[in-house]
């Protein structure tokens, strides 16, 4: 009997707390199918009284958002792509080959993790200007294709796999590149799976790069499109949301499908791209 | 390799061998690291040597580098923005640094057990990290709205009868931005928490009911004690991330109104990327990075006296 009490109090404790963390979007989904002078009302209408179903229809319209969708699917592609492949291929050179240097050098791509990026924008401003390369996409995947975190996920989870492996295919006649490929990658599915998810949705989501670098409305992101949006048409509230919906929804979608390699990356690396 | 050289010729027939692998090692090694580690030098490593440099000139985009030593340090002093971006984020990371962390703690805590459906409740506390940033800063800032917003009317409805303005006003912009970036980051702490939770032998919790602790003590005697490499952790990161806050302020409030919000790292963006110079944003940033590093060396410290004790 205070079995079932107790968990029925748990119950009700996990439901309240997790309302909390989600009110906001509820708010969200609530007012992306209001009209604009429905979103603000004394009491609050959690369900329209008419969904508006034609404001997810009308968005596209009003703003080049497929546009926006493309630039920013382009970029999280490439970038995780880049960075999957270079960070995974680097980390087996730092975990599996050995030669003089290698940890030394390992050691400066750790401590770079520990300095802000705020500290170093202004620099990669002025080369990237002085390449001719800003307002363009090549700026932002230069920029962040060849993190140091990448190396730093995917070394950690070669450390794990035993050298002894590693040994028995170099016997067997096998090149650090054919271990490499035939056995390392198709033993660190998971360990790519995580670097892939959070690399793209950092990317996905991403402010501040487009942000400085992007001028053209062709090359915006959806985050980007979504903020000059805002700042264009204030009193729109209700497509303000619809569009907010819009741009979590990719997300929402990656996130639920390989949620598990989400809190594995985290839980291993204890760091965020 | 020494040895390898140093050794007489007669030797050399194993010597050679060794040699030879030696000088492929570091070929194959530099061959799998040098694809990430050339883009990983021109824009990181590059960059940041820059920045240390450059805080030391006095450079801006219409005239050429001039070495001031430490002029735009002493400018800094009487530089009224930056101490205004100085004092608003420390104002940020007092408030950011122990609300999360608390948060992140509470969740996890009611989330570490074998229920039906904690799954579920770990995704929905963990969401909010994962979504874009603009969707967090748009909905927030409509709903600490200050006349109509959900926050407010709830606040009224309790019996506040004037609640604050909010993003509209210059005492209550941060306190927003701060309840907002704390609901964002809890989850992501969380996970950090629930792992160092898993760690601890449920051993320690039978012995101390059998001794009739109660789930207070429980919580103060065990749980704490044993996740403090976990809280270590979890304090530096946030104060790290707290100190460079930039893009929530940037989309939710621009540093408004008027300057109430502006912090270091805006600053560092608005004088070098949006104004030019370059000299000056870079000594501000070398300033941020020092303090970082600062308090990141303090807890360490305090963590290895503790651990010591």
């Amino acid at each position: 009997m205070t079995a079932l009490v107790r968990r029925v109090l748990a119950y009700a404790a996990l439901t309240v707390m997790a309302a909390l963390v989600l009110v906001p979007f509820a708010w969200m989904l609530s007012s992306s199918l209001k009209r604009d002078n429905e979103v603000f009302t004394v009491p609050i209408q959690w369900i329209p009284n008419e969904l508006r179903w034609s404001n997810f229809v009308d968005i596209w319209e009003r703003i080049p958002l497929l546009t926006y969708l493309g630039n920013s699917m382009f970029l999280s592609v490439t970038i995780t792509v880049l960075q999957v492949l270079s960070g995974s291929f680097a980390a087996y050179g730092f975990s599996k080959v050995r030669f003089p240097g290698r940890d030394a050098l390992f050691l400066a791509y750790i401590a770079t993790i520990a300095v802000p990026w705020q500290a170093y924008m202004v620099p990669q401003y002025i080369m990237m200007q002085k390449a001719d390369l800003t307002n363009t996409h090549l700026a932002i995947i230069l920029l962040q294709a060849f993190g140091a975190f990448g190396v730093f996920l995917m070394r950690q989870y070669y450390m794990s796999i035993p050298d002894e492996l590693c040994e028995a295919a170099r016997i067997d006649g096998l090149s650090e590149y054919g271990i490499y490929r035939r056995i390392m990658l198709p033993l660190s599915k998971p360990a790519l799976a995580s670097l892939a998810l959070l690399t793209f949705v950092n990317t996905w989501n991403d402010y501040m790069g487009p942000f400085i670098y992007l001028t053209d409305n062709d090359l915006w992101t959806v985050q980007l499109g979504l903020r000059s949006f805002i700042g264009q048409y204030d009193a729109e509230y209700a497509m303000m949301m619809t569009g907010a919906t819009l741009s979590v929804l990719p997300i929402l979608a990656v996130f639920l499908l390989g949620q598990r390699y989400f809190i594995q990356g985290i839980a291993t690396s204890g760091l965020k791209g | 390799m020494a040895q390898v050289i140093t050794r007489p010729a007669p030797a050399a027939p194993r010597a050679r061998p060794r040699g030879r692998r030696a000088w492929r090692d570091i070929l194959v090694g530099w061959s799998f690291i040098l694809p990430n580690f050339a883009g990983f030098l021109l824009f990181t490593i590059i960059p940041m040597l820059t920045a240390f440099a450059l805080a030391f000139l006095k450079w801006d985009s219409y005239s050429d580098p001039e070495w001031v030593g430490l002029d735009n340090f002493a400018r800094m002093l009487g530089d009224e923005n930056f101490h205004v971006a100085l004092r608003n984020t420390l104002f940020y990371a007092a408030g950011h640094i122990p609300l999360t962390l608390a948060a992140a703690l509470g969740l996890a805590i009611a989330l570490n057990r074998k229920l039906r459906g904690v799954p579920f409740f770990r995704t929905a506390a963990f969401f909010p990290y994962i979504t874009s940033l603009v969707a967090v800063a748009v909905v927030w800032n409509m709903l600490f709205n200050p006349t109509a917003g959900p926050i407010n009317q709830v606040l009224e409805a309790i019996g506040v009868s004037q609640p604050p303005r909010w993003v509209a006003s210059k005492d209550w912009a941060m306190p927003a931005v701060v309840i907002t970036s704390v609901w964002r980051d809890m989850g992501y702490y969380m996970v950090l928490y629930l792992a160092g939770l898993q760690t601890i032998p449920k051993e320690y919790y039978e012995a101390a009911r059998v001794d009739g602790a109660n789930a207070w003590q429980r919580f103060w005697g065990i749980t704490v004690p044993s996740l403090r490499p976990t809280t270590f952790f979890v304090a530096v990161m946030l104060t790290i991330q707290s100190f460079k806050v930039l893009d929530l302020i940037v989309v939710m409030t621009d540093g408004g109104p008027g300057r109430s919000t502006l912090v270091l790292a805006q600053l560092v963006y608005r004088e070098g990327i949006t104004e030019g110079r370059f000299g000056y944003s870079s000594a501000i940033a070398l300033v941020l990075f020092l303090i970082v590093l600062t308090v990141t060396v303090v807890q360490f410290r305090i963590n290895e006296r503790r651990s010591a004790s």
